[in-house]
């Protein structure tokens, strides 16, 4: 039982009960000192992640603990996402009695969403859904003298609740069919089990529980209202960080079941189209920009869904999965960094003539959105490009024909954002929160670019992790 | 020297748009100066290009690897094709740049804008690499929205929204095309056009040929534009500025039939041919319906707008005509092609010119309306002169740039699909009804502009581009041998080699 694979989430956990020790100590009004604690846990948890990448592929922990690349890239980004959201926190909770606090259960969750990546035992898996839920519903519903956020945790709590019940139903089921949660003899089994009913539903009730964490079709709704309602670092990271882990659990599983006994992929291309229309019509006409922000997170977990539909049919589907959530990720951080820097700025109204009164900031929101539409050569369009060549690659090609119809949509309600902030004619002094927000915005920019012109070098980088461990 | 052709304006663009302090003079300066430079290394490049019948087709090769795990490259190289289309688009962006236009306070943005749609509409034109073809055309609709919407006039952001909509639209058909294309066939994954030409991947795949092909058609018979595809193109042309019109009409169309000749002729002649009839309809459709459409128009923009429509019709058709054959009638073939690329020079600069000075109307009255006007050849002769001149090239007149296109275009489309040919030579009666009505309309007859109001004739720095345009739109009309140099040498690569 090597200690050394989980070192990356110990990191975690180590720097969150730093955080709350130092909350406990120091004065509120410097409790700032707390998110420096996060940056620098997540960005050593990153570097931990980076250096298992040599001993990948292995299994640990009784074979409950997969080490293959996806789930390293993903403990990566996820890392990675959470030292972002913490730079943008600061100066947004500086008003909060409990700022300090914020930081642990930030990292908390982000350690959950990893042990979903990596998850190659039922049980652990729901270990994982339910720490990154609990801490998501408290992260959401964190002001709670606003009644938007206490608002948008209820939802969540309550759509959570549910699906996690449904999850350890669903694992209830499979294990009674199967005899074991753990991975390896779970697909040991199946290779000599015919299909069976309550197998099917098992499965496809473990099915909804990830695509809760997703923010996916049927259990999508809390999205946009925490979009719209959670504190907006809360919300960048709700909309980004479990979605991450989600997704690669989620791959994990579709590759586990055999076609013969049980295919999931037409289910989850089913779900993708449901996700990626639902999303992005819901979308069209909203007139709140992180609203609009969260619907439209439902969407892109349409696209992350297309990549997982041909999981196992295509070398190229894990690969495109990692670079598709490489891609949303960084522009969706940069989409609400700007959020979190313009002090909560709903309205899209509101932001006409951004362009004019703080160009960069408005090129970051720019470039964020275009990214999230798939326009070359930013990260977003690499990760939709090689999405669409999976879906070809591994058969679905209908399906890569329905995401690029979503996308001539949704490229509507990015416009009327993005034409708004580059036309609009506004005289009005705009507010901004400090230096952290806007270093968050450069960093989560920036990456919005770089990944997309060196897609090269992450490409070659994923090209490793065609294939998921299940023993 | 390709790729400098694509990164100076490109660099100029990024400059421009970080040098705040820049007044407007020395922004358009700026935008001038840097936009010679890749009409400068393109003439460089058609001197010593190789045109005799043992060259390779594509030269002036360059290759950086960019996503190797895709088998994509930053590869450029120019065929005779690819050369005379780009070194035309890079005449008119200089053109763009130097027409005189009122700006208001952000005019250093709109420059940085004209030199970034520069750089990506050559990188359309210069590459070999499909996945990087996709990239520059993609992004030369995110220059041209914030063009229009911008620095348009009346509703211009609904123009630009449609637009960048539909266009969108086209380009990830085209890019759900192009994955279909590349993943067709075997051998390792590329985007290499000289590789795929080579391959042809979807040889003898029926139904799969047919999906991509239609991908390739619906895609780029948006951007062209092809009935019934084409309603973005008036809104966008009408409220677009002069100078924008000029390259969305001259450039941007263009990247719609040079990919139709580059990709799916090339890479899929057998399925092309299977279905260029089908092709040949659509274009006669859009050839005659463009023109009907354009007579109608009361607006000196939007008639221009949809002759655009006519005028890419024919290319298309002598596309189609070049690609209905997998062998056989080789000359002829040829000759349509050939046609096509010199209409697709000469559109350019002929209706570029017109929409500059469609521009300039703008500008003293704030009237696109041909009734507003009348007797102007009065107050101002250089207008009417070179309005008169660029009006009888796009109709046809024997002696300019037009009738040397129609005619090749005409002659080949002939010996492969004569009814066809014979259908469409009915459009060009309707261009001419509708060209010189609307001279004499603007020029001719009383004048209606109200009393005291001026109508300044062409200022010295318009006079100086369109003197060039025009000189250009004349040495092709008589003697056009330097143009039609290399793109036979091409053309006849192209046709013969494909079958």
């Amino acid at each position: 039982m090597p200690i050394g694979d989980v070192l990356p989430e110990i990191c975690l956990v180590l720097a969150g009960v730093a955080a709350l020790l130092l909350a406990s100590f120091i004065p509120q009004p410097r409790q700032g000192w707390c998110a420096a604690i996060a940056v620098v846990g997540a960005m050593a948890s990153l570097l931990l992640c980076l250096n298992q990448l040599g001993d990948a592929p292995t299994a640990s922990f009784s074979g409950a603990w997969a080490l293959d690349a996806p789930a390293i890239w993903a403990r990566v980004m996820i890392a990675g996402g959470t030292g972002l959201v913490a730079l943008m926190a600061p100066h947004w909770m500086a008003g909060d009695r409990r700022h300090g606090e914020y930081y642990t259960l930030l990292l908390f969750s982000a350690a959950g969403a990893m042990l979903m990546a990596g998850a190659a035992d039922l049980l652990e898996l729901a270990v994982a859904v339910l720490l990154s839920s609990i801490t998501g519903y408290a992260l959401a519903a964190y002001h709670r003298a606003w009644s938007i956020s206490v608002e948008a945790g209820m939802k969540y709590f309550l759509i959570g609740a549910f699906a996690n019940t449904l999850l350890m139903v669903g694992i209830l089921l499979v294990f009674g069919m199967l005899g074991d949660t753990r991975y390896g003899p779970i697909a040991a089994a199946l290779a000599e089990s015919t299909a069976s009913p309550l197998l099917d539903l098992g499965a496809g009730l473990i099915v909804l529980g990830i695509l809760f964490k997703m923010g996916a079709v049927p259990a999508h709704a809390w999205m946009p209202d925490v979009a719209e309602g959670a504190p907006a670092p809360s919300a960048a990271f709700l909309t980004v960080i479990p979605k991450i882990g989600a997704a690669v659990a989620l791959a994990r599983l579709v590759a586990l079941f055999p076609a013969g006994v049980l295919d999931l992929r037409p289910l989850i291309a089913l779900l993708a189209v449901l996700t990626m229309t639902l999303g992005n019509l819901a979308a069209l006409w909203q007139q709140d920009l992180r609203r609009l922000l969260g619907w439209s997170s439902v969407s892109q977990s349409g696209y992350a869904l297309v990549a997982v539909a041909v999981t196992g049919r295509s070398p190229e589907a894990m690969p495109a999965l990692l670079m598709f959530l490489l891609g949303y990720a960084v522009a969706n951080l940069a989409a609400f960094a700007v959020v979190t820097h313009l002090r909560g700025r709903t309205r899209i109204a509101d932001y006409a003539g951004l362009w004019r009164d703080r160009p960069w900031v408005a090129a970051g929101l720019i470039l964020a959105l275009f990214s999230l539409v798939g326009v070359p050569p930013l990260a977003g369009f690499v990760g939709k490009l090689t999405v669409f060549l999976a879906a070809l690659d591994g058969g679905y090609g209908w399906l890569a024909v329905l995401a690029v119809a979503n996308t001539v949509i949704s490229l509507f309600y990015y416009l009327r954002v993005i034409g708004q902030a580059y036309f609009g004619e506004f005289d009005r002094p705009v507010n901004f929160l400090g230096w952290p927000s806007g270093a968050a915005v450069l960093v989560a920019g920036s990456l919005t670019l770089l990944m997309g012109l060196a897609a090269g070098f992450a490409l070659d980088l994923f090209a490793a992790a065609t294939s998921l461990l299940h023993t | 020297m390709l790729s400098l052709a694509i990164l100076v304006p490109l660099i100029g663009a990024f400059v421009l748009a970080l040098w705040t302090s820049a007044s407007t003079r020395a922004a358009r300066a700026t935008a001038i100066g840097v936009s010679a430079v890749p009409f400068a290394l393109l003439v460089a490049v058609w001197v010593g290009f190789d045109a005799s019948p043992e060259a390779p087709l594509f030269q002036h090769l360059e290759e950086v690897p960019w996503i190797p795990a895709l088998g994509v490259a930053w590869r450029m190289g120019v065929d005779g094709i690819a050369l005379v289309v780009a070194t035309m688009s890079a005449l008119l962006f200089v053109a763009a740049a130097a027409w005189p236009i009122e700006l208001g306070e952000r005019a250093r943005e709109y420059y940085a804008w004209i030199l970034f749609l520069a750089g990506v509409s050559l990188g359309v034109f210069l590459t070999l690499d499909l996945l990087i073809f996709y990239v520059f055309f993609d992004l030369s609709l995110v220059g041209m929205y914030f063009l229009i919407g911008r620095w348009g006039h009346g509703d211009s952001q609904a123009a630009a929204l449609k637009f960048f909509l539909y266009t969108l639209a086209g380009s990830l058909a085209i890019l759900l095309a192009i994955l279909g294309l590349v993943l067709a066939g075997d051998g390792p994954l590329t985007f290499d056009m000289r590789e795929l030409i080579a391959r042809q991947p979807l040889a003898g795949m029926d139904l799969r040929g047919g999906l991509v092909l239609l991908g390739f058609v619906f895609g780029f018979g948006i951007k062209t534009p092809l009935f019934p595809v084409h309603t973005w193109l008036p809104p966008a042309h009408v409220q677009a500025p002069g100078p924008a019109s000029t390259i969305l009409a001259g450039v941007l169309l263009k990247m719609g039939t040079f990919g139709l000749l580059r990709i799916p002729m090339a890479m899929m002649h057998e399925t092309f041919a299977r279905y260029a009839l089908w092709i040949g309809i659509v274009a006669l459709v859009s050839i005659l319906w463009g023109a009907l459409v354009a007579l109608g128009q009361t607006s000196i923009k939007r008639r221009i707008a949809y002759t655009s429509v006519n005028h890419m019709g024919y290319t298309v058709l002598g596309i189609a005509a070049a690609g209905s054959l997998v062998a056989g009638h080789e000359a002829a073939r040829a000759l349509a092609l050939t046609g096509a690329v010199v209409e697709m020079v000469a559109h350019g600069l002929i209706t570029g010119s017109l929409f500059l000075m469609a521009g300039s109307f703008w500008q003293r009255t704030q009237s696109y309306e041909m009734a507003d006007y009348g007797g102007l050849a009065g107050v101002a002769p250089k207008l009417t002169a070179a309005f008169i001149l660029a009006a009888f090239a796009s109709l046809g007149l024997p002696g300019l740039a037009g009738f040397v296109a129609e005619f090749q275009i005409f002659a080949g489309t002939f010996a492969v699909h004569p009814w066809l040919a014979g259908l469409a030579l009915l459009g060009i009666l309707v261009t001419a009804a509708l060209f010189l009505t609307m001279v004499r309309a603007l020029f001719f007859g009383d004048r209606k502009l109200p009393e005291g109001r001026s109508f300044p004739d062409l200022s010295r720095s318009e006079t100086i581009v369109m003197a060039a345009l025009l000189a250009l739109v004349v040495a092709i009309g008589v003697y056009p041998a330097w143009l039609l140099e290399p793109i036979m040498a091409s053309a006849r690569i192209l046709v013969g080699g494909a079958g």
